[in-house]
């Protein structure tokens, strides 16, 4: 039996409470099965309503390494990290000092009563968790026992935190798809945690979660990296061949996982397209681009250093004029970097991939909704520009769970670009031209293989060719092409998704930004006008540049450009596309694994503003 | 249309095949190799055989890496789309190029250097994954394009100009092959056009990945005698381990003729049969296989002919399990679910 640590503090009176406004950390070891238990935990808080956020800060390991599960509650609805700890719960020795020192003063600790507890601290309540003599009481087998013991502090925090025990139980529901045997098992935990908390433990301490209204309704709570594969269903893919790396797996994983109930044929139970596991991401960018070349729509998705081998590849779909789709979930490099980070430092290479004269179009989602989007435009893009189409995420968007709305379901027919069909070839005649220019906006038309016209063969290759495919060595022919390939770039700015662009009348700062930063950036921007300082907002949805960003820069007298990289890499993109406007920008730049937070873009600009 | 024609079957012109084309519709642009590179030889037997099985040309995909060999796919077949893919990595093209229209006859062309030095990984894996394709492989043992390096399949001890002595053993494309599991592997030489027909044509007909490895004597960097892919030595050397005759489906099939042999039935039905030269090879033998490869390997000849085939196994768009359409000529109603399923799953999240 554990000693109870019965403070002497009273109970608080409501006005006292601290409700749905607290950051709750949870310290584990990674492969302990703490994923799940907080799943259950962001799930159940999104349901009762409560503007929620988890943020996993995962070590690249297997087993063992500490693992650090950070939940924002924000009754005024931001998503965004924030910093400050309110409630902790300690279930790793490896981390537990510095995690129990973390805690700001006024905080809660839970924590497994099996850890040392170095040096009592008097401005915070400690909780300590019975997690042994619970889990040897109900009588598990041994395997189990580490990833149940978990499931021990959502039972305390549902006492604490005063959670909707119905909601806890659907969560479980939901987490394991309603096999009985792990629901049970995982509840009868959390029942008896709470009984034994109601039982044995004041509930003294100020953090309440409640169930709340305005903000969750017509909303979902999903990872980017499954509504990104979501929407690629959705949208006609053929062929997502992949190679594994964090933290984009997920994107394939969950392809994998849902497209048999949307992409079978319902007769024959035959699949309407392919998921192929690549040696590498050579082979997985060189299976899509086969794909796209005969057709089919076709992506990959990967990360940094899978970009980087992609490299070639990407350069001779780009000259070939073949469409295919590159979703590249962010994370922290040069190298191998840190691989369970998240990090925005792949624009400026991804822009411009590849040897030679090469620039791509490149997509930047900022919530799971416009991931879903996206996945269905960047099929667009490619087939109807005929070229490799980049989507950038990152890890944060791609692998943590967000708030986000509801998918819409694509209205809009999918265009599949300019492909001429055998009797468009008996129209056109000897007339066709691979790679001529006929409708003056730089896209030349194209032909499948398979197609049943003598006249429909022509030979894509990587050298130098002619309009009409053929090899030419000639300057005139290498220029015309390039020029071409200019014209169809500039096509591409009417083509992409235009900024989003929110003004403040009387503004004089204007913030530019792209992705995930969106939910930092719209607190922050709250903070400034709190501040004194009204803003407006452009968040880039897209490269090229279009001429809405150009006349958003022109019009402020102050830029900041947000980026979650070291080196202002859009900054970059902005200030070559503007160079007279090269003094008023400003890059305000973080790059330390962590999602970018509203405080620090705020002090940021202040600082600079003072 | 007078009595005449109408009274007298459509007799076949000896020049025109049951498409009605001549042999010279199935050539390509001129080729732009050294006069009398073995490739250019591989590219006309791929000529006649697609000409004489009355191929669609329109159905045909060519692949092909870069290399002296990878550029041949512009010699032949014009009226075939084609795919110059980047060094080594025609395999993935080609994959990807398969499971979008699974009705496609795909050709790839490689070489030594393109898939046994840089793309020895992405040959591998297209084996593994039993590509339904043909995968020929132009063996020279040297880089022709670049002038005269050593490529993997260069012979240990064999000297170059510039590169000077290989120190190394060569890979064996066929060992390599099996290793990795393809259903299909071929020797053969450049000069042999009889076999390289007969082995072409029953490749192109094989289930799975059907291997091919040609020896193509490069005339202008290793085309001197001490090398084993030149012409003097593949004339002198080699040894065939069977006599083949294929036999298309739709013609009889006329078995009388040959005594000792073994014959195997080929996916789309036809028959391969093969006339034994060794007493007893089996080439459906895996180990038969590695023990001639590794015998002839030793002996420094090399031996011709099927070393093995599996029509057993099922090739990658049967893996996937697709539909029979081509995934690429679906209309939009199969490829986006319904509004209602999209419904279902955003009350579950």
């Amino acid at each position: 039996m554990s000693v109870l640590v019965k403070e002497a503090s009273p109970i608080p009176g409501e006005h006292e409470l601290r409700v749905n406004d607290f950051n709750i950390n949870v310290a584990t070891a990674n492969g302990s099965g703490s994923q799940t238990s907080n799943n259950i935990l962001i799930r159940t808080l999104f349901k009762m309503g409560i503007p929620v956020t988890g943020k996993n800060l995962f070590p690249s390991n297997i087993q063992g390494l500490p693992t650090w599960y950070t939940v924002r509650l924000s009754k005024d609805g931001y998503l965004a990290r924030r910093e400050g700890i309110e409630v902790v719960v300690c279930m790793n020795a490896a981390t537990v000092a510095e995690d129990m020192q973390n805690v700001m003063p006024g905080g809660i600790i839970l924590y497994d009563d099996s850890l040392p507890v170095a040096a009592r601290r008097k401005d915070v309540t400690y909780f300590p968790m019975p997690v042994k003599e619970l889990v040897k009481k109900a009588d598990l087998p041994f395997n189990l026992r580490d990833y149940v013991a978990n499931m021990v502090y959502v039972g305390f925090l549902a006492y604490l935190l005063e959670l909707d025990c119905d909601q806890v139980r659907a969560a479980l529901e939901w987490n394991f798809e309603g096999r009985p045997k792990p629901i049970a098992l995982n509840h009868d935990m959390v029942l008896s945690a709470y009984n034994w908390a109601a039982a044995n433990v004041i509930n003294n301490q100020p953090y309440r979660a409640r169930a709340m209204t305005g903000f969750n309704e017509d909303k979902i709570l999903v990872d980017g990296n499954t509504a990104a594969a979501l929407g690629a269903l959705y949208n006609g893919v053929n062929l997502v061949s992949w190679y594994p790396i964090t933290p984009s797996s997920s994107v394939a994983e969950a392809v994998i996982k849902y497209g048999p109930q949307l992409r079978r044929d319902p007769d024959t139970g035959k699949a309407t397209y392919a998921v192929v596991q690549a040696e590498d991401e050579l082979a997985a960018i060189g299976m899509a681009i086969g794909a796209g070349w005969a057709g089919a729509r076709a992506m990959t998705a990967t990360s940094g250093p899978g970009i980087s081998l992609m490299s070639e590849f990407v350069g001779l779909a780009y000259f070939t004029e073949t469409p295919t789709v590159i979703w590249d979930i962010q994370r922290m490099g040069p190298s191998t970097g840190l691989p369970t980070r998240t990090s925005q430092g792949d624009i400026l290479s991804v822009y411009y991939l590849s040897h030679g004269d090469t620039r791509h179009i490149v997509l930047f989602p900022a919530t799971p909704a416009e991931c879903f989007e996206f996945a269905g435009v960047a099929f667009d893009l490619a087939e109807r520009l005929q070229t490799p189409v980049f989507v950038l995420s990152d890890l944060d968007l791609g692998m943590n769970y967000w708030i986000s709305d509801k998918f819409e379901y694509p209205e809009k027919e999918m265009d599949r670009g300019k492909v001429l069909s055998a009797e468009d070839l008996d129209q056109w005649g000897a007339k066709w031209g691979r790679y001529l220019d006929v409708d003056d906006d730089g896209i030349p038309y194209r032909t499948l293989p398979g197609t049943k016209h003598k006249l429909a063969a022509y030979f894509a290759r990587g050298t130098g060719h002619n309009e009409y495919a053929g090899y030419s060595e000639r300057p005139d022919d290498w220029e015309n092409n390039l020029a071409r390939l200019t014209k169809k770039f500039d096509t591409a700015r009417e083509l992409v998704p235009p900024p989003a662009i929110e003004e403040v009348e009387g503004a004089e700062i204007g913030i530019i930004s792209l992705g995930s930063n969106d939910a930092a950036i719209q607190e922050a921007r709250d903070r400034l006008s709190a501040a004194g300082f009204a803003t407006s907002y452009l968040r880039v949805r897209a490269l090229p540049i279009t001429q809405s960003i150009r006349d958003f820069v022109a019009k402020y007298d102050k830029i900041f450009v947000v980026e979650n990289n070291f080196d202002g890499q859009l900054a970059k993109i902005l200030v070559n596309a503007q160079p007279t406007a090269a003094p008023k920008m400003e890059k305000v730049t973080k790059c330390d694994g962590l999602p970018l937070s509203a405080r620090w873009i705020t002090d940021s600009i202040l600082a600079s503003l003072a | 249309m007078d009595k005449a024609t109408q009274s007298v079957p459509a007799a076949r012109s000896p020049k025109t095949n049951l498409l009605g084309l001549e042999k010279n519709d199935y050539r390509g642009r001129p080729s732009t190799l050294c006069k009398g590179c073995g490739h250019d030889s591989i590219s006309q037997r791929i000529i006649n055989v697609t000409w004489e099985l009355d191929i669609d040309q329109t159905q045909v995909i060519k692949l092909s890496g870069i290399g002296c060999s990878s550029k041949t796919p512009a010699y032949f077949l014009g009226q075939s789309h084609g795919f110059n893919g980047v060094h080594g990595r025609m395999p993935s093209v080609a994959t990807g190029a398969v499971i979008a229209n699974r009705s496609l006859t795909a050709i790839g062309v490689s070489g030594d250097g393109d898939s046994v030095s840089i793309g020895i990984g992405q040959f591998k894996h297209v084996m593994r994954r039993n590509v339904p394709m043909t995968y020929i492989v132009e063996n020279n043992g040297v880089y022709g394009l670049t002038k005269g390096q050593f490529s993997a399949t260069a012979d240990q001890g064999q000297v170059l100009r510039h590169a000077g002595v290989n120190d190394l053993m060569p890979l064996d494309v066929c060992l390599e092959a099996l290793a990795a599991n393809a259903t299909f592997i071929a020797r053969s030489f450049a000069g042999d056009a009889k076999q390289v027909e007969t082995l072409l044509k029953a490749a192109l007909k094989h289930r799975g990945i059907a291997v091919l490895d040609i020896i193509s004597p490069c005339v202008t960097f290793n085309n001197h005698d001490a090398s084993t892919k030149s012409y003097a030595y593949g004339k002198e050397r080699q040894v065939s381990l069977q006599e083949l005759n294929f036999i298309p489906n739709y013609e009889e099939i006329e078995i009388d003729e040959y005594d000792d042999e073994r014959e195997v039935q080929l996916h789309d039905g036809s028959w391969i049969v093969l006339k034994k030269l060794s007493e007893d090879y089996d080439p459906t033998d895996r180990l038969a296989a590695y023990r001639v490869l590794e015998q002839s390997r030793s002996e420094g000849k090399f031996t011709t002919g099927l070393f093995y085939i599996d029509e057993s196994q099922p090739d990658l768009v049967e893996m996937l399990n697709l539909v029979d359409e081509p995934l690429a000529m679906l209309p939009a109603e199969k490829l986006r679910p319904s509004r209602e399923s999209l419904d279902k799953l955003i009350d579950a999240l």
